[in-house]
This record gives structure tokens, sequence and C-alpha cells, in this order.
């Protein structure tokens, strides 16, 4: 299929901006591909990767964008370019005096908004970091969602923070909680006692919608990036939030969500975690916390076990009452199980096809002990690397949030379109017997998940009769797409839906055990 | 206080939807624009910030001068008796220096006007032989403390306004200005533009030199500080100005000219010309300016000019040095008949205005021309905002009624500007690029990147 592109020199672009423009290029009829991005080095190097990469873009410089999109036929890329030029140059409603005024940079902001103390920034990385120096300058508290920062960058900016008393949260903090407010990629949770540190924007969300779901509530949710536990790093984000919620009044539960820091950041936060006078609940995905911490210290394996003992240790309850939640969820998802490994002849793997990254990670701590081995383009252990993300092999399950997918297009939380042709062409396959998929809602994710996701369902279930569809569905009521509406419009299209991740994983891996139980 | 005991107050930079989550949650948030920096070379900004105390300092240094700066039409003279190096082969001309060969229609038409209107040729073909043959020198307006708008020509016989700085001791020059229609400094070149400036030098110069002198002198500065009270930006608006003026200059004419006829034609000719003001508004913001210069490591642009190929920046702090990058079509209004496709790149001095804190740095005081920027008075607020992100300070002088009497945005600092990516707001005439034809619209555009970023970069290096 030929590749058409359009350079527009020196026009400089927001990327999360151009995604939104290039999710509205794939809907366009007849596009198959296509890609809008600023024409540096890295996005060049990741487009080629997707095949979209002509000398055109090739030539063009870091200040150019760059549009490539791969078509049907030329009038169906024309379109495409007339739609993208249609949305970049639409400008913003004109502010009426004394509403909502766009201030023209930081030093206008700040004036205009007396008292501001948080900000949020989401603009291209190479940009983010002097930017963020400047909001420290100002005295602002700093979420930074941006990726693509250097170590370095991110070292001395929250080196700096600490100094200033202030918060970085980020590099690539996708979801932060902070006096109630949804920060980005965030969910509207109840108020309560629930502290939570997140090195992981997707177990934010998830821990703290099943803290809300489960009826107690989140004080804060700080983000740190994913690099902040790492040894360059150092913690530094990390164990100013856990200062920060040990001193808070309203926080009475911490609740940790990370990976396995590395050795010499745990050993920084194991003795910080003493000091708090509150019990502290640990999920490291991946890792194990084998230390005795101190008496009211609960580790967990998963997200779901983290978020529950945090809810119960919040309403007042004991922790291990948190077991007994996710033994009724045990005892419903056997029932499925047994129903749906009856319909199975021919077909033996699971495909697990997410969005969110830390879901990779929580699948695969809880998938093997059902069916075995599993396979990932973000395994946890690198021997279980898939060798081609668009191969699927075996159990496997896929991270769509990673580089290989996201360039010059939206994450897979805001832009179906690429999952929902997997969904299609996975469950055609005849050997695939499960498909494990997460729906996150909230804030940033996609406002009409249901529009975009159950057409692909439709055309899944039709193409293999003996396919199981299990998914987890991350919000809340008060979330914009309302958690409850969800569910149930995907239980009526023949998906299983269960209330976390981890209880999805076991029901999935549940199904693959009863059936292959059954051939043997 | 902690970000968990007081209220969360958000600054967004990027996505605008993640302002949906905080409008829900009743959290204030601000939407803060973002720029990349003109410059890519970060080690040139670290540097810039090092040496911020300094810069700061001596950015105080020039911003006070020109401030501090008195402008007053002191009189007027003939331009070879009263412009410092004028010459009778040497012509002056707007923006930064440009060669024949390289000059654009309205500018070209302009100089064979002014060979044709000075005797040197008889013809529009002569004038255009005269003009590219060496023997007629050029040089910009700027480096004879002179300004003039669009093709800014001033040759040997012109009469000009004398604007002295009552604070210091430097003076300012600029033509009267021709009105509209076919006029030189839209390049036409026709008998009737040299009609026109012959009647301004035989007739409206001498009656309003005696009509001057008489009053001594005419404090222009509270001029325009009222003006922008009544409406005007004064550069793409002068209607108060202009009646200001009048209101000063009417009983002078009638007690000092002979003949009330003349005296009649004269003040119908200012009357009639609602821009009569712009060449004032740009003498006293070139004078103000001048007295800004030369103050070491000043970051603060004391010229913005365009010859319609160029646009030219020089700083407080490097001289005379020119820096330079290709002028763009302004975004404009065009009047019936005329589009883009005729619009000459962007032209003239009259962007001093903006230097000085007026012009599109002030627009949100003239909401009578809004539609040239999108239609409502809060666009004109916003673009007047803007620039206070890019300024050095705000003017003690000129303010803004509907900021509840904010000084304008005065003092545009390169290194803001590059660091920003914010460019300066010039609001503008806009000629046709054919010389002969004149106006062909007004609109408004931001000033280009190239001279800002290479002015930036050459102001670093030397910190």
């Amino acid at each position: 299929m030929p590749i058409r592109t359009t350079i527009k020199k020196g026009a400089y672009y927001d990327s999360v901006a151009l995604m939104q423009v290039a999710k509205k290029l794939n809907s366009v009829p007849g596009v198959l591909d296509s890609a809008v991005v600023m024409a540096t080095r890295e996005n060049k190097s990741l487009i080629k990767a997707s095949g979209l990469l002509t000398p055109e873009v090739e030539k063009a410089g870091e200040n150019d964008l760059a549009i490539a999109v791969s078509a049907r036929t030329p009038e169906a890329a024309e379109a495409a370019f007339k739609a993208a030029g249609e949305l970049l140059d639409k400008k913003p409603a004109p502010a009426s005096p004394g509403t909502d005024r766009r201030a023209a940079g930081l030093d206008d902001a700040v004036k205009t908004l007396d008292g501001a103390n948080l900000a949020v920034i989401s603009v291209a990385g190479r940009f983010a970091g002097t930017l963020a120096a400047d909001c420290l300058d100002k005295g602002l508290n700093v979420m930074l969602f941006s990726d693509n920062v250097p170590v370095d960058t991110e070292v001395a900016l929250k080196k700096e923070a600490v100094k200033k008393g202030l918060l970085v949260m980020g590099p690539d903090c996708g979801t932060a909680i902070i006096n109630g407010a949804p920060i980005a990629f965030a969910n509207s949770v109840r108020r309560g006692n629930v502290g939570v540190v997140a090195a992981s924007g997707t177990g934010a969300q998830e821990v703290t919608t099943l803290v809300s779901n489960e009826g107690a509530g989140i004080s804060q949710c700080i983000g740190t990036g994913g690099r902040d536990v790492k040894e360059e790093v150092g913690g530094l984000t990390f164990l100013q939030a856990l200062e920060m919620l040990a001193a808070d009044e309203a926080t009475q539960v911490v609740l940790l969500v990370s990976k396995p820091p590395h050795p010499s950041v745990m050993r920084k936060i194991t003795a910080a975690v003493k000091r708090i006078k509150k019990p502290v609940v640990a999920v490291l995905l991946g890792g194990e916390t084998k230390e005795r911490v101190k008496d009211d210290f609960y580790p967990a394996r998963t997200l779901e076990e983290a978020a529950y003992k945090a809810a119960c240790l919040g309403k007042g309850l004991k922790a291990s009452k948190a077991k007994e939640l996710i033994y009724d969820m045990n005892l419903r998802a056997e029932e499925l199980a047994k129903k749906e490994a009856a319909k199975k002849k021919n077909s033996r793997f699971l495909r697990g096809l997410f969005s969110g990254g830390t879901f990779v990670s929580e699948a695969q701590v809880i998938l093997p002990e059902f069916a075995g081995p599993v396979l990932s383009n973000a395994p946890l252990d690198k021997k279980y690397r898939l060798k081609d993300s668009v191969k699927l092999s075996g159990h496997a399950v896929i991270d769509l949030g990673e580089d290989e997918f996201t360039v010059g297009r939206p994450h897979p939380m805001i832009d179906f379109s690429l999952r929902n042709r997997m969904i299609v062409s996975e469950a055609k396959k005849p050997e695939v017997s499960v498909l494990l998929l997460d729906l996150v809602l909230g804030y940033g994710a996609n406002l009409k998940p249901l529009d975009d996701i159950l057409p692909a369902l439709a055309e899944a279930f039709k193409a293999n009769r003996e396919l199981s569809i299990v998914a987890s569905v991350t919000g809340t009521e008060a979330d914009p797409q309302v958690r409850s509406r969800v569910v149930r419009a995907l239980e009526a299209a023949g998906v299983l839906v269960m209330p976390s991740n981890a209880g999805a994983c076991r029901l999935a891996g549940e199904i693959i055990r009863l059936a292959a139980k059954a051939k043997r | 206080m902690g970000l968990f005991n007081s209220e969360l107050k958000v600054v967004n930079i990027g996505l605008e939807s993640f302002r949906q989550g905080l409008n829900d949650a009743g959290v204030k948030s601000v939407q803060a624009q973002f720029k990349p920096p003109l410059s890519a070379e970060t080690a040139l900004f670290a540097k810039a910030a090092k040496a911020a105390a300094r810069v700061d300092k001596a950015n105080r240094k020039a911003l006070d001068r020109i401030l501090g700066a008195r402008p007053a039409l002191a009189g007027m003279g003939v331009a070879l008796d009263v412009i410092p190096g004028m010459k009778r082969d040497l012509i002056l001309h707007a923006g930064p220096p440009v060669a024949w060969d390289r000059m654009c229609g309205p500018m070209r038409g302009g100089i064979m006007a002014a060979l044709m209107y000075e005797g040197m040729a008889k013809t529009p073909k002569e004038a255009e032989r005269l003009a590219a043959s060496g023997k007629i020198k050029y040089a910009p307006c700027h480096e004879h403390s002179a300004v003039g708008p669009m093709a800014g020509i001033i040759s040997a016989s012109m009469p000009v306004f004398i604007v002295k700085n009552e604070a210091g001791s430097n003076y300012a020059y600029a033509t009267q200005n021709e009105g509209l229609g076919k006029v030189l400094r839209y390049g036409a070149y026709g008998p009737e533009v040299i009609e026109r400036l012959k009647w301004m030098e035989k007739t409206l110069y001498p009656t309003l030199k005696a009509a001057i002198e008489s009053l001594g002198r005419i404090d222009l500065k509270s001029m325009v500080a009222q003006a922008l009270h009544m409406g005007d930006e004064v550069h793409n608006r002068n209607r108060a100005g202009t009646s200001l003026f009048y209101r000063a200059i009417a009983p002078a004419v009638i007690k000092t000219c002979p003949d009330p006829e003349r005296a009649a034609k004269v003040l119908e000719f200012v009357n009639g010309n609602d821009h009569f003001f712009l060449n004032l508004s740009m003498a006293l913001s070139k004078a103000s300016l001048d007295a800004g210069r030369g103050v070491k490591d000043s970051s603060v642009v004391v010229v913005m000019a365009r010859n319609g190929t160029d646009f030219g920046v020089q700083l407080s702090g490097t001289g005379s040095k020119w820096f330079t990058g290709p002028a763009e079509v302004p975004d404009a209004l065009y009047f019936p008949g005329y589009t883009k496709a005729d619009a000459n790149p962007d032209i003239g001095d009259s962007a001093i205005t903006e230097t000085n804190g007026l012009g599109g740095f002030a627009i949100a005081a003239a909401p009578a021309i809004v539609q040239f920027v999108g239609g409502s008075a809060a666009d004109a607020v916003n673009y007047t905002m803007a620039m206070y992100g890019i300024t050095a300070g705000e003017n003690n002088i000129y303010k803004i009624p509907y900021l509840n009497f904010r000084g304008t945005p005065t003092g545009i600092d390169v290194i803001k500007v590059a660091k920003t990516g914010i460019l300066p707001f010039i609001d503008t005439g806009v000629a046709h690029k054919d010389p002969g034809v004149g106006q062909v619209g007004a609109g408004v555009l931001s000033a280009p990147a190239e001279p800002f970023r290479r002015a930036f970069e050459a102001f670093a290096r030397e910190l």
C-alpha cells in the first residue's frame, strides 16, 4: 500500500494534540494507518518501525510537521490530509472578556491565576525539562506527564524540588489525584483516608478506583513516574511523597504501588516506611517483600490485593478481610469458568491485549499458575520476551502502550483502533480460546469506549465460536463514562466482566486451566 | 504552606483536555500556551540565565531611559538641513539596510517618486535608471535618527517634524503624513503623487512650521497617553491622536497664517487624514527608544523595522548591529478587489510604535479596530496580555483603561522572546507588492522568528 506524506514546515504542534489528530485520521474510511508527528530524529526512527517513514519525512527537520498516511486509495489519503488540515487549523473558540483566557506563557499564567501551586506539563519531552525548571523557580509543584525527558534532567529537577520543598511527579507520570482533583489520566474517586504513592499510572488508577468502589476513599494519590525508583533517581519523589503522606492528617493508611525498586532505593523506602506511624500496604509487582518491615506493614502480590487491604484498613476493618472479598469473587469466577471451558474443543491459547502497562505486569504475576508460561512484549522475566509484538504465539499478553505501538498514534486508552484490529485478527485464529482485555475509564481516557469497542467485540465473537472474552473495567460511577453503564453493555455483548484486572486474569486463567484439564 | 493544605490551583501546559477533570472537581486552572524556544542552543539559554542579574540591571537602566524620555514636537525643518548625515544624493528608507536589487516594489516606487520630486529625474523610466545606477546612496532612516511609515522614503528636500527628547539630548525626525490614496509611502509615483508632495512642501510645511514655532513646543507624550484613553493605539488607529493634534495646532495656524484660505486648506488636510498623527507617534517612539540605546548587557529591543524584504531588529546592548530575517506577509483584511496574493511582505518603520509599547502592544486600548484581530474585544485584550510575557516592564505613562489602567507592555526583552517563543505582535497597513498601486488592506502579524533568534544568539554569546 503506498504511503503518502505532507510536510508542514516550521509548524510546531504539541504531540498530544497531534495524537488526537492521528486518531481522527485513522477513522477516515479507507485509511489503514497514519502518523502525525514532529519530524524529530526519535519520531523518524519510531515511525520507521511502523513502515510510515518516507524520503520526504526523512528529509524534514525537527521543527517540521510530518503527516504520513497509508490508505487504500489516493482519494482516501486526500480526505485524510484534508481532515488533518482542518483539525490542525482549528482555533480555540475566542474567549469573551473576563472569562476563560488562555495565558500567553508561564509568566502570564502565574499572574492570571493568583496562588497557582501546581503545573501540569504535557508538552514534547525535549521542551518539558526547561519548562518544569521554570515552574519550580516560580514555586509551583510539577506534574510532568511528558515522557522522553532525559534521566539527568529528571534527577536535576527532583533535587531542586527537594531543596525547595516542592514535588515533581514524573516525568512520564500519567496519574495523580491531589486534594480530590483527578489530574491527567485519573478517575473520579471518593475522598477518604487512603493515601497512595504510585510509580505506575495504570496501577494508580486501578488501586484508587478499587478502594473507592469498595466504599473507602482516597486522600491523595501521588504519581512519581516509573523511573523514580531506579538507581539513578534514587526514589527522590517516592521518599518525598511518603513523608508528605506521613505528615498528612487526612491520610490514615498509606498504599504503595511500584514495580520492584532498585535494591538501594528499596532500602531507603523500607527505612522511610518504618518511620510512618500509619499502616502501610505495598504492592511491588513482580517482586516480593520478604522483610518484616514493621507490624502494621501489609505486602500484597497484586494491585487488587493491595487495594482491598488498604480499603479494609481505611474502613477500620482488618486487612485480612480483603481475602474474603477476593474469595467471593473467585467463587463467581469458577462458576463462569466451568461454563466457558465446556465450549472449548480446538482452541487453547490466551491472548491479553492491554492498554495499561501495569496490567500486563499483573497478568504475568497471576496467569502462569493457571496456564503455565506467558509471553509478552513487556516481560517481567526476559526469557519470556515475544520475538515479534504483532505475531503472537502461545499464551501472550501485550502492552499496547509500548513505543512500538504508540508513536504517531494516540495512547491505546484513547484510540482503540489498533487494539480493535488485533481483537478481530486474534479472534480469527482458531487456536485462540480467551481474549483478556482491560478497559480504563476516567479523565484523559476514551470518553466513548462503547461506541469504539462494541463492533470489534461482535466481530470477534462471530469469527470464533469457542471464544471467551474476559475484561476488567477500571473506573467509578462518578467517572464521565459511568462504570456500570460500560459494564452492562459489555456483559450484554457477551463479555465476562470482573471488578479488577487481577480478577479478570484469574477468570481467564481458570478457563484455560479447566479446558486443558478436560482435554487431558 | 503545603500543597495538601492549600486550595489547588493548576497551570495546565499542553493537552487542554486535562482541564476537564479539574473543572468537574471545581478546581481553578488556567491554560498556558506553549511555544518552543526560538533557539536550539540550550547552552546560550543557560548562559543568559547565569547572567540574569547583570542583564536585569542593564535592562532596568535602558527601560528607565526609555520610559523617562520626554518627546515633544520642537519644530520643523528640511531634511537636508536638519537630519544628521543627510545628503543630496542620499535617500533614506524604512527597515534594515537593503540594496536596490533586493528592494520590494513599493520601496522602488517610493524612491522613483522621490527622485522625480527632487527634480533629479523627469520620467519614471529615468528615475528607475538613476536609482539603479549606483549614483544614489541608500541608508535606513533608523541610522539617521529618523523613521518613515511603509516605504519610509526621505529625500533631501522633504520637510520633516523635529521631535526632541527633552529629558536627554537626542532628536528624531519624520516626514508629514501624506494621507490615503496614491501616495509615495505605498510606492505610488504618478504626477498626482509628486503634486501632493510639492503642496506639502510649499503650503503645509511653512504653515505648520510657523504654528509650531508660535506654540514653542507640543507635548507629544501626554497627547499619546490621552489618545490611548480615547481608543487609539497610535499605529493602525490615529483618529484620536490626530484630533488632539488638530486641537492643539488649529488656533496657532489661525493666528500665524496670513491667508485664511491657506489656513483652511492646511487644517482641512490635517483634519481629513486620520493617520496624520502616525508620523508623530513614530517620531515620538524613535526619540524615546534612542534614549535607551547603548546600555551594555541590555537585551531590550530598540528597533523593529521592515523594508518589505527583510525584518530587522536592533538591541540596546549590541550597538548598531542589525539582526535580520525575511519579512512576512501580514494576515489582513483586504480592500475590495484585493487578496493576500496582492500583498507585499511587511514594510515600514512604524513597528517602532510596538517597540515603544504602543501599536499592537496597546491594542487592548483600541476596541474600534478589533476586526483586524479576530473581531472581539477579548481577542485584542489577549494580544496585549501576551506581550507582557516578553517585555522588560510596563509603561508609566501609556495606560490601558480596560486593564484598569495598567501600563502597556514596554521594552521587548529578546531573551524572553527567544525563551517563550512568543513573538512581538504588530498591527499594520498592507502595501500592494507592485509599485504605484498603494494600500490594499490593513491587518496584523507576529514578527518573524529569525531576526529574534539571531539577535538572542549574538547577544547571549557576547555575555
